[in-house]
């Protein structure tokens, strides 16, 4: 048994080392990588796999561990925040999608039954592959990547109901097996269920906001490493079981738990200890889909199968993008919430089981569905791949008309313009410089050129993106990304591809500051080193120093740590890579914390010091 | 041996100077002579005192070059004075490293040279406002060099200023070559 399980876990890292950085190359993403290795060692591929549905089951844990780790990243009020989104575009999307699949069931000559049942499994989508995808790209917190969240989050709340409604459909008795869900708590009566669901939510809420803390402090003061992951792992697993055990999405309530833990101190370990295991068991998930698709089934009927998919697809992207353009969304932003979105969910796999179980669907149509989610999923990376070309096009088609041509001479591109490049676009556009942005928020793009920017939509790092904005004959670059290998990225292509050009850079911290060097920027800034030592010379005002006074010592300082910070370039490894070198930052830290030593504390700079000459002037006149 | 010249270059926005953009590039053409533009090298006024004396001992002839504001130089000449010409280095008991050095003040003024005369606007000639340089000279033990003074740049005439630049150039020239004891 042991060997075999060996055995299984080499096949299946095996595939994912050797299938995911090829198709990463190829530009095909990670997600479809898997895909591809799990149909390579399937049944009808090498036949390496075991039973992908037994691994299946497993690996959609990490579909609760990622829930969780998005929990973590919203803050409560945040979460209030979205209820609109999540109940308006969320309910509309499952009701629709339900209805409209529905709809052709019937005209395909089912029982009603039969076809609103397959309209509620279909309507869910993959959480899984949907946001990896948005993940990959950094598209999440674009307003596109926020409806698609929503949407999942409504889905996740809504297998509850289906769950119950299902039963309902049946159409012949329950076939025996046991339900999905079946436990003590169906032996209750319904008003026991209700205070057993609520009890449940209400021990994930409280206990995380009362006990977690105590207990992680305690934990981590024992300073064992392992002791603390598998704490957080015991938390999610822990969740997960109690939301089995009252019949309610583990995801969800491993979603809550996050969110309960948004505020907690131990967030960013939390973070770091489970995304490991959510990377490596969404891999495992994506492998099992791939493995799991029944080619037999496909081969028999390929025309149906590929027919049904291809419906699908095109139904659910029609109500999603039915629904954005009712809304006036900016027609990018439909484009990716209708494409991201438009493949069947791993839901779908429990409640199809669930419903062949229950008798409201026969073996054979649910079968049949399997397929077609499990190829629908495969498709989602493909459209996605579409999508930069198409969301091009529609930005280029939708946007104001771009500002007249200004003068291109001295002319600037700034590639990010959030919080940081904003503000150095704002200063160069008052001083008259004509400015191109890049940057992937339609919303900010379209203010932009209201108010006479030159904006370009997409990735900054793509070398067609940057020659279209001009980068051949700009004056400077100025790399403004919060993401750092993103920056990285975008200053080489820029060194490469168009040396004439100077590259300003935002670097996010003082190892970072050196990969951007490294990588060939001509001048870099740290970005939080400028407020942060704005905020020291306040408190030294505040502690009672005179502002002149103040203001030198803060100077002062920053021309220090400018001058340790080169001479500290040093100290660096070997690896330039700025993801590796992250452990340097304390070794870093150490050095500098050193070289502050050695300066000595600078009471009063020796700047206008007249205690010299006031001694000589006593001396002479002693003497005289 | 030739002298050793640097030129102190005070002007806040050289974009519009026509003046001391003239002599900057006249100076520039000299051999020898180092050009130490101060707006630029610090526009944060932040002067690196170690770094200005290193400079000064480097050098044989100290050259401040700038138009005249408010019958002085702009602020950050004053900034520098008051920051590198510390107590124990340029003057005081200890303070001789300056000591045998020459200082020149090359200025330009707007207005004419009969604005400065006895019965003009400002009353008192340029030299005479220049005599806190020449004190500061003396009390740094340097040679204090007659003033190359430009008058009238507001309405100075494209030839005409290529002609004083030039002097300019030639005086320059002329430190370099000679020692005077």
């Amino acid at each position: 048994m042991g060997e075999s399980l060996l055995a299984q876990a080499f096949v299946y890292l095996l595939a994912a080392v050797a299938a995911v950085p090829i198709a990463k190359r190829l530009g095909l993403g990670s997600v479809l990588g898997y895909l591809l290795a799990g149909v390579a060692i399937g049944p009808f591929g090498l036949h390496l796999a075991g039973d992908a549905g037994e691994v299946m089951h497993f690996a959609e844990f990490g579909v609760v561990m990622m829930l969780f780790l998005v929990g973590l990243e919203l803050r409560p009020a945040r979460l209030w925040a979205m209820r609109g989104p999540v109940l308006g575009v969320g309910g509309l999307q499952v009701g629709l999608t339900a209805l409209a699949v529905g709809a052709i069931g019937l005209a395909f000559g089912y029982d009603w039954r039969m076809a609103l049942a397959a309209g509620l499994i279909l309507a869910m989508s993959s959480t899984a592959i949907a946001l990896q995808i948005l993940a990959e790209r950094g598209l999440l917190k674009t307003g596109g990547g926020e409806t698609t969240f929503a949407v999942l989050l409504f889905q996740d709340v809504s297998v509850i109901p289906i769950l119950t409604v299902l039963p309902l459909l049946a159409f012949t008795a329950a076939t025996g097996g046991a339900a999905h869900h079946e436990g003590w708590i169906t032996t209750l009566p319904p008003w026991g269920q209700a205070i057993a669901v609520l009890g449940a939510v209400a021990a994930v809420v409280f206990g995380g906001r009362l006990l977690t803390r105590p207990v992680f402090r305690l934990i981590a003061e024992t300073r064992l490493r392992e002791v603390f992951t598998a704490s957080a792992l015991l938390l999610v697993v822990g969740i997960a079981l109690l939301m089995e055990a009252v019949g309610l999405s583990p995801a969800l309530g491993a979603f809550l738990g996050g969110v309960v833990l948004a505020d907690s101190e131990f967030r960013h370990e939390l973070e770091g200890d489970i995304e490991p295991f959510k990377g490596l068991l969404l891999g495992l998930f994506f492998l099992s889909v791939g493995a799991g698709i029944d080619f037999a089934q496909v081969a028999a009927a390929p025309l149906t199968v590929a027919g049904l998919v291809v419906l699908l697809v095109l139904v659910k992207a029609a109500v999603l993008a039915g629904l954005g353009l009712a809304a006036r969304r900016p027609r990018t932003e439909v484009l990716l919430t209708a494409l991201v979105l438009s493949q069947g969910g791993e839901f779908a796999f429990v409640l199809l089981a669930f419903a062949t179980q229950n008798g409201v669907l026969p073996a054979a149509e649910a079968s049949l569905l399997v397929s077609v989610v499990a190829l629908s999923m495969t498709v989602t990376p493909l459209l996605m791949m579409a999508y930069g070309r198409l969301a091009d096009r529609l930005a280029d088609a939708d946007l104001p008309p771009e500002p007249d041509a200004i003068e291109p001479q001295g002319s600037v591109i700034i590639a990010g313009f959030g919080r940081f490049g904003q503000i150095v676009g704002r200063l160069l556009m008052a001083q008259g410089h004509p400015v191109t942005v890049l940057d992937h928020d339609m919303e900010t793009i379209e203010a932009l050129r209201r108010f006479g920017f030159r904006v370009f939509y997409g990735d900054a790092s793509r070398l067609d993106l940057l020659q279209a904005a001009g980068a051949a004959e700009a004056a400077l670059v100025v790399v403004a990304t919060d993401a750092p290998e993103t920056t990285l990225s975008i200053i080489g292509t820029v060194r490469r591809h168009f040396p004439q050009a100077k590259v300003l850079a935002r670097a996010i911290d003082r190892v970072h500051a050196y990969a951007v060097m490294e990588a060939g920027a001509d001048a870099m800034v740290r970005e939080t080193f400028g407020s942060a030592l704005e905020l020291g010379v306040e408190a030294l005002r505040r502690l009672g120093l005179p502002a002149y006074e103040a203001e030198r010592a803060g100077r002062l300082f920053r021309r220090h740590d400018l001058r340790t910070l080169h001479r500290l370039a040093a100290l660096r490894g070997d690896d330039g890579r700025y993801s590796l070198a992250v452990r340097e930052a304390s070794k870093q830290l150490v050095g500098v914390l050193e070289r502050d030593q050695a300066r000595g504390r600078v009471t009063i700079d020796e700047g206008w010091d007249t205690s010299g000459l006031v001694e000589e002037v006593r001396r002479q006149t002693a003497e005289g | 041996m030739p002298q050793r010249i640097l030129v102190l270059l005070a002007h806040p926005v050289r974009r519009r100077s026509r003046a001391n953009a003239a002599l900057t590039a006249a100076a520039r053409q000299v051999d020898g002579v180092r050009l130490h533009d101060l707006y630029e090298a610090y526009p944060d006024f932040l002067i690196d005192v170690e770094a200005e004396q290193a400079l000064l001992l480097e050098h044989d002839v100290i050259v401040f070059q700038h138009p005249v504001y408010w019958y002085s130089s702009p602020a950050i000449l004053k900034e520098w004075q008051d920051l590198v010409l510390e107590h124990g280095f340029a003057f005081g008991r200890e303070g001789t490293a300056l000591a045998g050095k020459s200082l020149l003040s090359a200025v330009t003024a707007g207005g004419g040279e009969a604005a400065y005369g006895p019965e003009g606007m400002n009353r008192h000639s340029l030299e005479e406002f220049l005599r806190p340089f020449e004190a500061t000279a003396r009390l740094c033990r340097m040679r204090w060099l007659p003033p190359f003074i430009l008058h009238g740049t507001y309405l100075l005439e494209q030839p005409t200023l290529e002609r004083h630049a030039a002097e300019y150039a030639a005086l320059l020239e002329r430190l370099r070559e000679t020692v005077e004891a």
